[in-house]
């Protein structure tokens, strides 16, 4: 097999740009991203697919001879129509997320959530599990005899 | 057995809604599922006496060889007996212990009988698997019925620490499980312990398993969990803390003993840490002021005693073992249960403030004395006739040569000194009279509650002074043992060692408990050397911090790291696969066919000029030029379907950014620094690049034909169809296709339910009077909608389309409204011929429904939201449903005349005009793919659409009332 290096080094730019953009805080930069290597992907099943031919469809003349492969036109064609929707979707997500958020001026770009964090946040976590854990602690302490204690008057330990 | 264990369960999940109208009368009722288990045991005494088993089984996974069986011998039938006999007598209790008003009681019922029938399953079942499952699920029970007292911290803590001890045990056990199974190439246990497997891997797998039995049994180092169990309501440490649940290790120890009492560093594992339970419990239970904490770390000490008879071997050690099982189940459970009902009474457990109680309740001390002297080995109580065959068995090997046996001896009798003066203790402690303190005052709550505790004292009684009737029955486990033995359980011996050993150890515990005083003193001075708890508690907060740090390393929470991370992993393992590849392909050529070159570099330009774009709607413009870029490449690849589709999708995808957009700010934010700009380029250009490498040697490993080259036969004469790509879609690989049509219903719901927050209404508002607004005359009439925005809307400007007036002048464009009116009916027209022509030629379901969905666009476009209401009057959803319905239709259709999912019949006929028409069912499915396309789109537009300008209009609206405001308060 052998393919056209222009669609190649086209497919390795389109997915170099998309990554780079995917990669921004920016979720409308994400999906401007993500469309491109959408592109990109379409592009690699296309260039894998073998050479370029007529259409594949039946003519029953010596045309039919030279068709393209239908088999990754298929993939493509479902590709396209999926990609479209999770458009769509991101786009509803990246309106839903800003109106809520209340970003306004700062468009959709989003913070990393846990890079403030402080060890303190940490500890409070773990916060009521030790708690629990000195409280049956302190019961089991207090059954401990100790006999310097007066034992007569218990109340007075307690 | 099976059908017993069934019955648990569904019972089980019945009793919370019984408890609702029985309250506490449902555990009488639920008891009596409990003791027809043990009746039915019972019943096969004769069977297991003889030395035969009882064996059922009932295949489960073939594969794996694991089979839900059961086995009942005589070790399975005494425990059978006990964790049966106690449960139900433990239930009963509970009618009584329990107030009506108390929180959580069905619950609590439920998981109490759940647990009985748990136990059951597990000493009866014979697959180890099955046995490891039941094993597990007591851990969980026990979890819940510890923590029963929800609200108290200290319940949570001890429930947690009991859970996570025993599920760590359980899972370095199930490794065991796993690799004594593999060993000996069956899943029973039986024949695991008949085989006796001696490899090294056996001898790792066994220890694996002792871990798992330890930490059940709360030996040494798992002790720590069990007194800290005693959180738990009475009932519950009763039976799962002293009669079932700990002696689950006890247990399956007894079970592997005969097979493996010999491996190395068997009898050396247990003896030691048996040993040291039995001392380091017996110790710590001297010093308690809670008396159930007597008892908690009193059993800690029994459990080390029984760990070390069990699983010591020889006939001798598996008769005195079995005895002593039985006797303490017997004791403690009745000890707890008196525990309980001191508690009940007095409203304390500290026996600094009890006084006098023995007086009171001379029953309860009566029951508590005969236990306590059978736990403490007096005659001629089980408990010493236990005792004595433990001391006997180990004078046996010890006078044999056996240095283990020596060491048992010792620390076992040392041990017996120190339980004797605890048990002392708890007895004066709870039935005492403190000089100087007036008597308890007590509450009365009848004489049902002592039932239970009276039944196992009888037991205890009766078993000892007929322990002699009792050796046959537990001989049978003995004998499976290996060596001979002579040994009878029986109260006299004559004066044997064994005799004198439990003398001196009576006599010793008793100076003990007199000089109570000096003890106490002297445990002060000796300070813990070794604290597991604490061990425990570091270990498990320094577990939960660094799970937490790394977290919070690894996940900031934010999509780029996430993605980075991911893709560099990509990169990394591809480059070095692609190292490794040695097929590359014959050529390369620069270019298809000349136009290649041009196409390309635009839309690499396109992309590049996309990625540095500032503005939102220019990127978006950008990314739409590569898409284009791409339908020229299809088209000249010699794909028109794709051109068509991506061309359709490029515009209504333009349209959708373009009603979301409108609302963001104009520019995106850029808050990045360079370095980070840096990093993401580069990750960029190294995916860029190992793609390229990919798509390579992915053209180099190609060797097989495409199966592409059967597809236009099977198109012809199959599907009657011309145009390949059509016909995969909606006849050869529809499956396919149904599932994309499935996931595009899912988005369109998930974009509707992303914007209609506030319920989602069922259509968009319609034009008031709107029938009558189609009448040309009522043109002029000016629209009064109450909803519709500004005064402007008022004109009485000649509308083109319905719902033209609604819109603000501004937003007005006659010229729009003019080709909207005009294209609209055929552009829906030509939708409809591609869904049907698709089958010979470009086209399709997916085409024609972009192309009515386009035409919804404009429509909308031209004439706002009540535009869109009045093109299609008709819920998305309802499309959207339709359209899947009709698909599933002609998917199911073809079962009803016989053919498989999916496959389409034709109906062909000469129509005049027309011509040959061939009409199948795969159209219909084709017609499904196109109403659901329409509706995806159609939801698009009234949510990103519609909706939005809604929401716009409520913001605008709420800005002005807010300026109207604060002007009228500037006026004031």
């Amino acid at each position: 097999m052998t393919a056209s290096a222009t669609l190649i080094i086209l497919m390795a730019v389109l997915y170099a740009v998309g990554i780079t953009v995917m990669l921004e805080r920016s979720l409308t930069r994400v999906l401007i991203g993500f469309m491109l290597v959408g592109n990109a992907t379409n592009l690699l099943i296309l260039l894998v697919s073998g050479p370029s031919g007529s259409a594949p469809i039946v003519t029953g003349t010596a045309t039919d001879e030279s068709m393209a492969d239908p088999v990754p036109q298929v993939l493509m064609l479902t590709a396209i129509v999926i990609n479209f929707g999770i458009t769509a979707f991101v786009l509803a997500l990246i309106y839903r997320s800003w109106w809520l958020a209340q970003l306004g001026d700062q468009g959709d770009s989003v913070p990393d959530q846990h890079t403030e964090d402080t060890s303190a946040q940490t500890e409070a976590t773990f916060d009521a599990v030790d708690l629990d854990d000195a409280a049956i602690q302190q019961v089991l302490a207090d059954s401990d005899e100790h006999p310097d204690d007066d034992e007569k008057e218990p109340e007075k330990r307690s | 057995m099976a059908l017993l264990l069934l019955a648990f369960f569904v019972v089980s999940c019945a009793t919370p809604s019984l408890t609702r109208w029985m309250s506490t009368r449902v555990f009488y009722a639920i008891s009596v599922l409990p003791f027809g288990a043990f009746a039915y045991t019972l019943t096969q005494t004769p069977t297991v006496t003889a030395g035969e088993t009882i064996t059922e089984s009932i295949p489960w996974i073939p594969q794996l060889g694991i089979v839900l069986s059961f086995r009942v011998d005589t070790l399975a039938w005494v425990l059978a007996l006990i964790v049966t006999g106690i449960g139900g007598l433990v239930l009963i209790y509970c009618a009584r212990y329990f107030s009506r008003s108390e929180p959580g009681l069905g619950r609590f019922a439920a998981l109490l009988l759940a647990f009985a029938g748990t136990m059951y399953g597990l000493v009866t079942a014979d697959d180890i698997i099955v046995m490891f499952m039941f094993w597990e699920i007591t851990s969980v029970l026990s979890y819940l019925l510890i923590g029963h007292y929800i609200d108290r911290k200290e319940s949570r803590g001890a429930a947690l620490q009991a859970l996570l001890v025993t599920t760590f045990g359980g899972l370095v056990m199930l490794v065991g499980v796993v690799m004594i199974s593999v060993q000996a190439g069956t899943t029973s246990l039986a024949s695991i312990v008949d085989q006796g497997l001696d490899s090294p891997a056996a001898t790792v797998a066994i220890l694996l398993i002792l871990v798992g039995a330890l930490s059940k049994s709360a030996i040494v180092p798992f002790h720590f969990w069990l007194p800290a169990a005693m959180a738990a309501p009475t009932p519950v440490s009763a039976y799962l803390h002293a009669a079932a649940m700990v002696k689950a290790g006890i247990y399956l120890v007894g079970r592997l003993a005969p097979g493996y009492a010999d491996a190395p560093g068997w009898r050396e594992t247990l003896v030691v840490l048996g040993v040291w339970a039995m001392l380091v419990g017996a110790w710590r239970s001297l010093r308690q002021y809670d008396l159930k904490l007597v008892l908690a770390y009193g059993t800690v000490s029994q459990l080390g005693f029984l760990m070390v008879i069990v699983g010591f071997g020889g006939y001798e050690a598996g008769l005195a073992g079995a005895a002593l099982l039985l006797a303490h189940a017997c004791y403690k459970a009745a000890l707890f249960l008196v525990v309980g009902i001191i508690d009940h009474r007095a409203g304390t457990r500290d026996w600094r403030k009890l006084s006098g109680i023995g007086r009171q309740s001379t029953v309860l001390a009566a029951i508590s004395l005969i236990a306590v002297a059978s736990m403490a080995g007096i005659p001629p109580l089980f408990g010493f006739v236990a005792k004595e065959a433990v001391f006997a068995a180990f004078l046996d090997a010890a006078q044999s040569g056996d240095g283990w046996g020596w060491v048992a001896l010792i620390g076992t009798a040392v041990g017996s000194v120190l339980t004797v003066a605890y048990s002392m203790r708890f007895f004066w402690g709870a039935f005492g009279r403190r000089p100087g303190m007036e008597p308890t005052e007590l509450h009365s709550d009848g004489w049902g509650i002592l039932v239970a505790p009276a039944t196992l004292a009888i037991i205890t009684v009766v078993f000892g002074l007929g322990a002699s009737l009792v050796d046959p029955f537990l001989a049978p486990y003995a004998e499976t043992m290996p060596g001979p033995g002579d040994y009878h359980l029986a109260l006299w011996h004559g004066f044997e060692p064994a005799l004198a050993i439990s003398a001196i150890v009576v006599i010793l515990g008793v100076v003990m408990f007199v000089k109570r005083k000096s003890v106490a003193r002297m445990q002060d001075a000796v300070s813990p050397m070794m604290d597991s708890s604490r061990g425990y508690w570091a270990t498990v907060q320094f577990i939960d911090r660094l799970s937490a740090r790394t977290t919070i390393f690894a996940q900031r929470g934010g999509l780029p790291q996430y993605l980075g991370t991911i893709l560099v992993v990509y990169v990394l393992t591809l480059g070095a696969a692609s190292l490794m590849n040695r097929t590359w392909p014959d050529s390369i050529r620069p270019w298809d066919y000349p136009e290649q070159v041009l196409i390309a570099v635009a839309i690499a330009i396109a992309a590049v000029m996309a990625g540095q774009a500032k503005q939102r709607m220019s990127a978006v413009l950008l990314v739409g030029t590569t898409g284009f870029g791409m339908v020229a490449l299809f088209a000249l690849h010699g794909a028109p379907d794709l051109a068509l589709t991506q061309a359709l999708v490029e515009m209504v995808t333009l349209v959708v950014f373009v009603l979301v957009l409108r609302r963001l700010p104009t520019r995106i934010a850029q808050r990045n620094k360079p370095v980070k700009r840096l990093v993401r380029a580069t990750i960029g250009i190294a995916v860029g690049l190992i793609m390229a490498v990919v798509a390579v040697v992915a053209l180099g490993a190609r060797q097989a034909e495409s199966i592409g080259k059967e597809w236009p036969r099977l198109a012809v004469e199959e599907a009657h169809g011309m145009n390949i790509v059509n016909v995969v879609l909606v006849d050869i690989r529809a499956w396919d296709t149904m599932g994309e049509i499935s996931v595009l219903v899912v988005v369109a719901t998930g974009i509707a339910s992303l914007l209609f927050v506030t319920g989602r209404v069922g259509a968009i508002p319609r034009l008031q009077g709107s029938r009558q607004q189609r009448r040309g005359r009522n043109r002029r009439r000016v629209i009064v909608d109450p909803l519709a925005p500004g005064p402007e809307a008022s004109s009485n400007r000649m509308s083109w389309l319905l719902a033209g007036r609604t819109l603000a002048r501004g937003h007005r464009s006659v010229l729009l409204e003019v080709l909207v009116r005009l294209l609209f009916h055929p552009a829906i027209l030509v939708s409809v011929y591609l869904l049907f022509a698709g089958h010979n030629a470009p086209g399709g379901g997916f085409a024609g429904g972009l192309l009515a969905g386009l035409a919804l666009v404009a429509r909308y476009l031209a004439g706002g939201r009540y535009e869109l209401a009045e093109a299609i009057p008709v819920d998305a959803g309802k499309i959207l449903g339709i359209g899947l319905i009709l698909a599933v239709g002609s998917a199911i259709g073809s079962l009803v005349f016989g053919g498989a999912v999916l496959e389409s019949a034709y109906f062909e006929a000469d129509v005049p005009v027309l011509g040959h028409l061939s009409f199948g069912t795969s159209t219909i499915f084709d017609f499904g793919v196109y109403l659901v396309v329409v509706g995806l789109t159609l939801d698009i537009l009234r949510s990103l659409g519609a909706e939005i300008d809604r929401q716009q209009e409520d913001a605008d609206l709420s800005a002005e009332a807010q300026d109207d405001f604060s002007e009228s308060e500037a006026a004031r």
